[in-house]
């Protein structure tokens, strides 16, 4: 079973990077975009073919490690 | 008193803070980040800057996890002394033992420069040396330093007093100029809710000998040492 966490500034948080890459998209002429928020992309191979166990497993791995709940989200995505 | 420093992969100011405890007078022993208890007798526990693993997911996260953290976790939890320092705050934050996150400094640019902070109080293990107030010129050098917590931990951290440094001019006046990273509040360093954990982003470690351009970081040796009744 593979995964696919995502993990992103919560709303509010000052997002510099993203914040940079949205001026250099500017300068670029790349037109239409009115904002850009950096995050990050875990594609995660799992063991298991038992949803609810890999459910879990993507929950704790979030939780202990792969986001800072305290300025970011995560999203799981089982595929 | 005797210290432990810790070493993370990637950690490269032990040898500074080795040196600045020494030379302050504590026993020091460095401590590999793998191992699960410290030394005997440690008083003193210092995560020391560098990059940590790379600064990999984020800086700190990984050693923040560390099995030596148990150790430390525990120490601290004893009202053991904790000392963090660049790195070392950001191993904290993300381990739990100090709320708040360093994010990247606001204006993305990795800063490396002299820089006054002032003294928020001085009746902790960590400052006695210094007067209230006081501007000390110390080192900074990262590239994360941008200290952030939710409004109501900022609003706790100020009552509580448990801001430790903030960014000032040499008079200790705090101005847009001298938080070069953003830091909310202009906040450098700040202590857990019992004043026996520091997170600094700057180095006082580099400041302690006039060879190398100032001593005004030696206060904070001399006052953890200080802290502690002299080995017989």
């Amino acid at each position: 079973m593979k995964a696919r966490v995502t993990v992103t500034l919560k709303n509010g948080v000052l997002d510099p990077q993203g914040k940079a890459i949205e001026g250099a998209l500017k300068s670029l002429g790349v037109e239409g975009i009115d904002g850009v928020r950096q995050g990050k992309v875990f594609d995660i191979e799992l063991g298991t073919t038992d949803k609810a166990k890999a459910e879990a497993a993507l929950k704790a791995a979030c939780e202990k490690l792969l986001a800072n709940t305290v300025i970011e989200n995560y999203r799981v995505e089982l595929t | 008193m005797k210290s432990a420093v810790i070493v993370f992969p990637g950690s490269n100011r032990e040898g500074d803070v080795l040196r600045a405890l020494k030379s302050a007078g504590s026993q020091v022993e460095k401590v590999w980040h793998a191992e699960t208890e410290l030394p005997k007798g440690t008083d003193l526990v210092v995560l020391p800057g560098g990059f940590s693993y790379g600064d990999y997911l984020r800086c700190g996260a990984i050693a923040g996890r560390a099995t030596v953290m148990d150790a430390v976790r525990a120490h601290a939890a004893r009202g053991g002394l904790v000392l963090g320092i660049c790195n070392g705050f950001q191993i904290l934050c993300e381990s739990g033992l100090l709320p708040g996150i360093l994010m990247r400094n606001a204006n993305l640019k990795f800063i490396c420069h002299r820089q006054f902070l002032r003294v928020e109080r001085n009746d902790t293990a960590f400052t006695r040396a210094y007067a209230k107030g006081q501007a000390i010129d110390v080192c900074v050098a990262h590239g994360e330093g941008n200290y952030t917590a939710d409004a109501e931990t900022l609003k706790r951290l100020e009552g509580e007093g448990l801001v430790a440094f903030r960014y000032s001019d040499a008079q200790g006046h705090i101005t847009a100029d001298s938080n070069r990273n953003g830091s909310m509040n202009a906040i450098a360093g700040i202590y857990s809710d019992k004043l026996n954990v520091l997170g600094m982003m700057p180095h006082p470690e580099n400041l302690i000998e006039d060879l190398v351009g100032g001593t005004d970081g030696r206060g904070l040796f001399e006052s953890l040492v200080s802290s502690f009744p002299k080995a017989a």
